[in-house]
């Protein structure tokens, strides 16, 4: 059987168009409203990442710093992050969940007991921003045991030989950092240097879905859309930020952008 | 937990490289690896490399001022009674203060690495300033990230800073302090890492940082352990070297080469910010018992709270205001070598009133901590104990906050 991750990129690709994955910070700004975006948004994205906030994120950028610190201001809990992810699964239409964050929380956590939150909680695939390879080997079999995705990273700095070696301990998806940037930045890269990049990985394992990420948004998302995946995530924080500045529901105005965004990739 | 003899403590950790098993790693998001392999790659050949040393040890000399002095304090000493006090003033360094080695040596190698564009944090201004220094010394352009609140407090550092042409970055996330800083500073290597080198200013951050800045700062010990063998013909055989913590470069400079001695003989002891008296707030990770936990790229012993979220700490003393600890400080504890306790903002203040009044001297508010403690056990020790303070910064930067503070001027 397929995870429900793999059976999200079938359903896209099937289509001939990437899987659109979203980034949200958990709890941002509220644990109720980020639920109402979630279910809000899973009506165009095909996977939802969700962000568990930490204070020192080291590879994020001011949007996503920002959301995470206004997440933690409201006092959103690990446990928290938990509550979200399985109420927002038992929504008929939810999609699947990555989450994503850095790796001191899941250590004060316990990494057997995070992991058996995740499963019963609904989380199909983790990235943690600051355990690469080979120091996530042992993690990421443990996840692999619980049937839990992990995603590898990847950037431009990556060497083919190390790139070999990633792949091969990969699970279903690589995450393929589109440029040397924290998240959010401009994208400083052209669409085509990033698909050279692309080509190159999935020439290694064709059968490895690879999405691509950071300063994706929606002026650049319809270059990228012969990829496998793209993930957004500063735009939709920005968008928070805005609306909650303006004193607008972030609710309708997240769901307005991914929806844009679907539309440039179909 | 055990440390092993004739190695620098530096280079006893494994493969991923944990000191003790756990201390340390490189905790990095993948795009750092290369730029970190790179780096570890050079650094394992330049120590190695003749020319590279000769090169280090004459900028050591010729620019820093190599040798630092070794003083008897014996105003303070007969004040107190007891141990004989003496103090390492390494504030004597150009620039004032012992993160200029770590600033040198790193600009050489950004210099050896052929890139132009060196990056740094800071938090007392130290580091930064050091950084903006050897910047200007080798020709390279430079960047120093510094807390909001740091930068108020800590004014003289930063118009030295920019003096040198160096562009000081204002970091506003968090508490706006050196936590803050080095994140950012991070950040802003992620983005620019094919271009610019990144200094940590002190033994903390990714393995690699935390060996080239105690390489470093070991300088000051060799200096000590010659002093020493001049001045008494031998290492005397009670000896406390005493030694403020923040991220623990200054510490682990003056105790690298007497690890090896019996801890009978010779007792290290590192001495923490407490905080604001009665404040729960410190950045004492060590002397309090924090647990361990990740932070900018290393394991190792960190002010946080259950869920593993970075505390906001607080000391009058920028240059300790920091709620992790570098690695090898954790394994020094663990494995019984070191004993690490704090000293409180009240404690520092008035160790430096006592000492400026005692004698030719001007120690910052981190040594001052230092200080403390050596006040606090010199009457209780007999005369033929000796111990030997790092006066590793000096007190110009703290000027206004003395001011403020004790009314001086």
């Amino acid at each position: 059987m397929n995870s429900p991750i793999a059976e999200a990129f079938i359903k896209a690709n099937k289509n001939k168009r990437p899987a659109l994955l979203t980034y949200t910070v958990a709890g941002d700004n509220s644990k109720k409203k980020s639920l109402q975006i979630l279910n809000a948004i899973s009506n165009y994205a095909d996977i939802c990442e969700i962000g568990f906030p930490h204070n020192t994120p080291i590879a994020d950028g001011g949007q996503i710093q920002t959301s995470a610190y206004r997440a933690i201001k409201n006092g959103i809990r690990i446990s928290d992050v938990f509550d979200i992810v399985s109420i927002y699964r038992k929504n008929k239409n939810s999609k699947p969940i990555i989450l994503m964050g850095y790796y001191n929380m899941i250590f004060q956590y316990g990494e057997n007991k995070f992991l058996k939150s995740c499963k019963n909680s609904g989380v199909d695939g983790l990235i943690v921003v600051d355990l690469p390879w080979p120091e996530n080997k042992k993690f990421a079999k443990k996840c692999k045991n619980n049937f839990i995705d992990f995603i590898q990273l990847i950037s431009p700095t990556t060497s083919f030989e190390r790139l070999k070696k990633i792949i091969k301990d990969s699970h279903n998806v690589i995450y393929y950092i589109s440029m040397l940037s924290t998240t959010g930045g401009k994208l400083k890269v052209s669409p085509k240097e990033i698909l050279l990049n692309y080509n190159k990985i999935k020439k290694i394992n064709p059968k490895k879905k690879c999405i691509i990420g950071f300063g994706i948004t929606e002026k650049n998302i319809s270059k990228l859309k012969s990829s496998d995946g793209l993930v957004v995530g500063s735009q939709i924080s920005k968008e928070i930020s805005r609306s909650l500045n303006n004193r607008q529901n972030p609710v309708t105005n997240v769901s307005k952008l991914v929806k844009k965004l679907k539309n440039k990739i179909l | 937990m055990k440390i092993k003899k004739n190695i620098p403590l530096i280079d006893q950790h494994d493969k991923l490289g944990f000191w003790g098993g756990k201390f340390g790693g490189s905790y990095i998001p993948e795009t750092l690896k290369k730029p970190v392999n790179e780096l570890t790659e050079k650094f394992k050949k330049l120590r190695k490399n003749k020319s590279f040393i000769a090169k280090r040890d004459f900028y050591f000399k010729s620019y820093i001022g190599s040798p630092t002095r070794f003083i008897k304090l014996d105003n303070l000493s007969k004040h107190l009674g007891g141990a004989e006090i003496w103090a390492k003033v390494v504030s004597d360094a150009n620039g004032g203060a012992h993160k200029i080695y770590n600033a040198t040596v790193h600009a050489l190698i950004c210099k050896a690495m052929g890139k132009k564009y060196i990056i740094g944090d800071t938090g007392a201004g130290y580091a930064g300033k050091m950084l903006s220094m050897a910047a200007k010394k080798f020709g390279l352009k430079c960047k120093i990230f510094m807390g909001a609140k740091d930068i108020k407090r800590q004014k003289p550092n930063c118009d030295a800073i920019r003096k040198n042409g160096a562009e000081i970055v204002p970091v506003t996330t968090g508490s706006q302090t050196l936590v803050d800083a080095v994140s950012e500073c991070m950040r802003y290597w992620v983005s620019n890492c094919d271009t610019t080198h990144m200094c940590v200013g002190s033994t903390v951050g990714p393995n690699i940082f935390v060996k080239i800045c105690g390489w470093s700062t070991a300088q000051i010990s060799r200096e000590l352990k010659a002093q020493l063998i001049l001045e008494f013909k031998n290492i005397p055989k009670k000896i406390k070297l005493i030694n403020c913590v923040g991220g623990g470069s200054s510490a682990y400079g003056f105790w690298s080469e007497f690890i090896d001695y019996p801890k009978t003989q010779i007792e290290l002891i590192g001495v923490e910010a407490g905080g604001p008296k009665n404040s729960k707030l410190h950045a004492a990770p060590l002397s309090r018992n924090a647990k361990l936990g990740i932070l900018h790229g290393a394991a190792s012993y960190v002010c946080q709270d259950k869920e593993g979220q970075i505390n906001e700490t607080e000391s009058i003393s920028a240059g300790l205001d920091y709620p992790g600890v570098s690695p090898i400080h954790c394994f020094l504890k663990d494995a019984k070598r070191a004993r690490y306790t704090y000293a409180t903002d009240e404690d520092a203040l008035n160790a430096y009133k006592l000492v400026t009044r005692f004698e030719k001297l001007n120690p910052s508010l981190e040594p001052s901590h230092a200080f403390a403690e050596a006040i606090k056990i010199a009457p209780k020790l007999s005369q033929d104990n000796m111990i030997i303070v790092n006066s590793c910064g000096d007190a110009k930067k703290d000027r206004d906050i003395l001011k403020q503070r004790l009314g001086k001027k």
